[in-house]
């Protein structure tokens, strides 16, 4: 384009822009992260998987890892199920319709997680308003409180990554030619057939980023589970903040935060390949 | 307009409000008890009263705090819009192998947990023998306000004519004064909206700065764990009803500069 040759690759100047940046984040990030990881696997006489080998034999462990995975599943599938119809809800809504529902989804993005599990803790009390709806409604006889119980933790959680969810799944609703189902029900196709071989593959590439970042965050998340469940109640991210800052332990601390790691990125990693993977196979 | 279409209307309708409502619930309801009398937060409070913002003044420790986490907020704010922006520019204009790796490299922090990358960076700056506890913050938070900052000036460059740049030096502007007149202009709501997305992260932030704060220095949501788990109530709603006006502040300044649905996107 230019009527200048085009410099070679390694040696374009602009390139050298990037340089700050990206020497920052290796220094203090990358770095950090791989000598967390490599330490991890080595012990006095070179490679080991020893730290790992005792933290699952012990079954209090496995009952940590279990929560962790547990509750992220539940939240993950409490987050689809509101997060899917709202996609489509907020891409179909008129124009004042959608811009309430943009308002709710954004602007909780920009409030922390201590302001809106403090929030919780009110909303889940015996007198607080998830208790009265329920009784009202006649679901139960009596106030219950949700606060400290596993159900509590999910519902809190859950509202707290709900934007994760729609935001991806709506990216791609609104991409959607509505001709498309309409030409299936010229074709003659039931709504239910429609749905699963029209839409559904459409959105799928959403779905599975929606997933991946709810998944992700909840496994990770710290101040929700201290604030929703209580110290009782572990998880992997919790204990390690514990093994850290209370228990003094940096060794549990440092194998339970490189599996968080390895989990993360086996999330990301896993969840780029499926939504490329799919989004080839559609077009 | 068919029964059908009717019907559809009226579920996208009710899909709607209950998000709505489910999402707003828990900034509604931190407002609603800070203006309340009740000292047990119940809803909705028996009397309206001003008392648990005029008790702010008296917690020990709150100012220091919320000093410490504005300094560290804009200082880190400032340093990554610096480091982002000279970066996006390479991104966007420069022609060398691996960008893309570059540019998730950069945004890569949004996706690990905070937690591992607190813990490592803990570990990695007790090796370089970092131990000063105001510099540990602001080091660190670059991290958390990097990535918002490079994400949103790469999007603005990418639609940013830089043929412009040339009209403007034809026309006799001296290079500087033509990034000064016409890049800086073009991409200044880009500055401010990730410039003040990335200050509300690191102003929010927990689990990274709980690695680097001591008895003596506290960002503010560190502080506010201590409240709640020392002595919950309503005082820290009333600090919560602060920052999520903060929010709304910078919702209305993002919409005005590059509109509700720029922000939504994914």
């Amino acid at each position: 384009m230019t009527p200048k040759s085009a410099p070679s690759p390694w040696r374009d100047p602009v390139a050298l822009l990037a340089a700050p940046a990206v020497l920052y984040l290796l220094v203090i990030y990358a770095f950090p992260l791989l000598w967390l990881f490599m330490k991890s696997l080595t012990g006095p006489t070179g490679f080991t998987l020893q730290p790992y080998v005792s933290f699952l034999g012990d079954p209090f462990n496995w009952r940590v890892v279990g929560n962790t995975l547990r509750v992220a599943a539940w939240v993950t599938v409490v987050c689809f199920l509101i997060g899917y119809p709202a996609a489509f809800a907020l891409a179909r809504a008129g124009a004042v319709l959608q811009i309430v529902m943009l308002v709710a989804i954004i602007l909780p993005l920009s409030v922390g997680a201590v302001v809106k599990a403090f929030a919780w803790q009110i909303v889940l009390r015996r007198d607080g308003i998830v208790s009265q709806i329920l009784v009202g409604l006649g679901f139960w006889d009596e106030p219950q409180r949700l606060l400290f119980t596993e159900t509590g933790l999910v519902l809190g959680a859950a509202n707290i990554f709900l934007p994760f969810m729609i935001l991806p799944i709506y990216s791609v609703v609104k991409l959607i030619d509505p001709r498309l189902s309409e030409a299936g029900a010229t074709l003659g196709a039931t709504p239910l057939y429609r749905f699963a071989h029209v839409t559904l593959p459409l959105t799928l590439p959403g779905i599975v980023s929606g997933v991946a970042f709810v998944f992700s965050m909840s496994v990770s998340m710290f101040v929700i589970p201290s604030l929703l469940i209580g110290d009782r109640f572990q998880t992997l991210s919790t204990l390690t903040g514990r093994s850290f800052l209370l228990m003094r332990n940096e060794q549990l601390g440092s194998t339970t935060a490189v599996i968080l790691l390895v989990l993360a990125v086996a999330i990301v990693v896993g969840s780029t390949w499926l939504a490329r993977r799919i989004g080839g196979s559609t077009t | 307009m068919t029964a059908l279409e009717r019907t559809s209307q009226y579920v996208v309708w009710f899909i709607a409000t209950f998000t709505v409502v489910f999402l707003m619930t828990p900034l509604v309801v931190t407002i609603a008890v800070s203006f309340g009398s009740s000292t047990v937060f119940t809803l909705p409070p028996p009397d309206w009263s001003l008392r648990w913002y005029e008790r702010l003044a008296g917690m020990r420790g709150l100012l220091p705090a919320l000093l410490v986490s504005l300094q560290v907020a804009a200082a880190s704010t400032a340093v990554a819009l610096v480091l982002g922006t000279l970066c996006a520019i390479a991104l966007v204009r420069g022609r060398f192998p691996g960008r893309e790796t570059i540019s998730t490299f950069l945004v890569s922090p949004l996706m690990l947990p905070g937690l591992v990358i607190g813990i490592a960076m803990l570990q990695g700056f007790k090796a370089m023998g970092l131990r000063d506890v105001y510099a540990s913050l602001l080091i660190a938070h670059v991290v958390i306000t990097l990535p918002y900052i490079v994400r949103t000036v790469v999007g603005a460059l990418s639609l940013f004519d830089f043929s412009l740049i040339d009209a403007a030096r034809t026309l006799g502007c001296s290079y500087p004064a033509a990034l000064t007149r016409v890049l800086v202009p073009a991409l200044a709501p880009a500055f401010l909206t990730s410039g003040m997305f990335a200050f509300l992260a690191s102003m929010d932030n927990y689990p990274i700065s709980m690695f680097f704060t001591d008895a003596w220095t506290k960002t503010l949501p560190i502080q506010m764990l201590q409240y709640v788990e020392e002595r919950p109530d309503p005082t820290i709603a009333a600090i919560s009803a602060g920052l999520v006006l903060l929010a709304i502040v910078a919702l209305v300044i993002g919409d005005r500069l590059v509109g509700l649905r720029k922000l939504a996107d994914f």
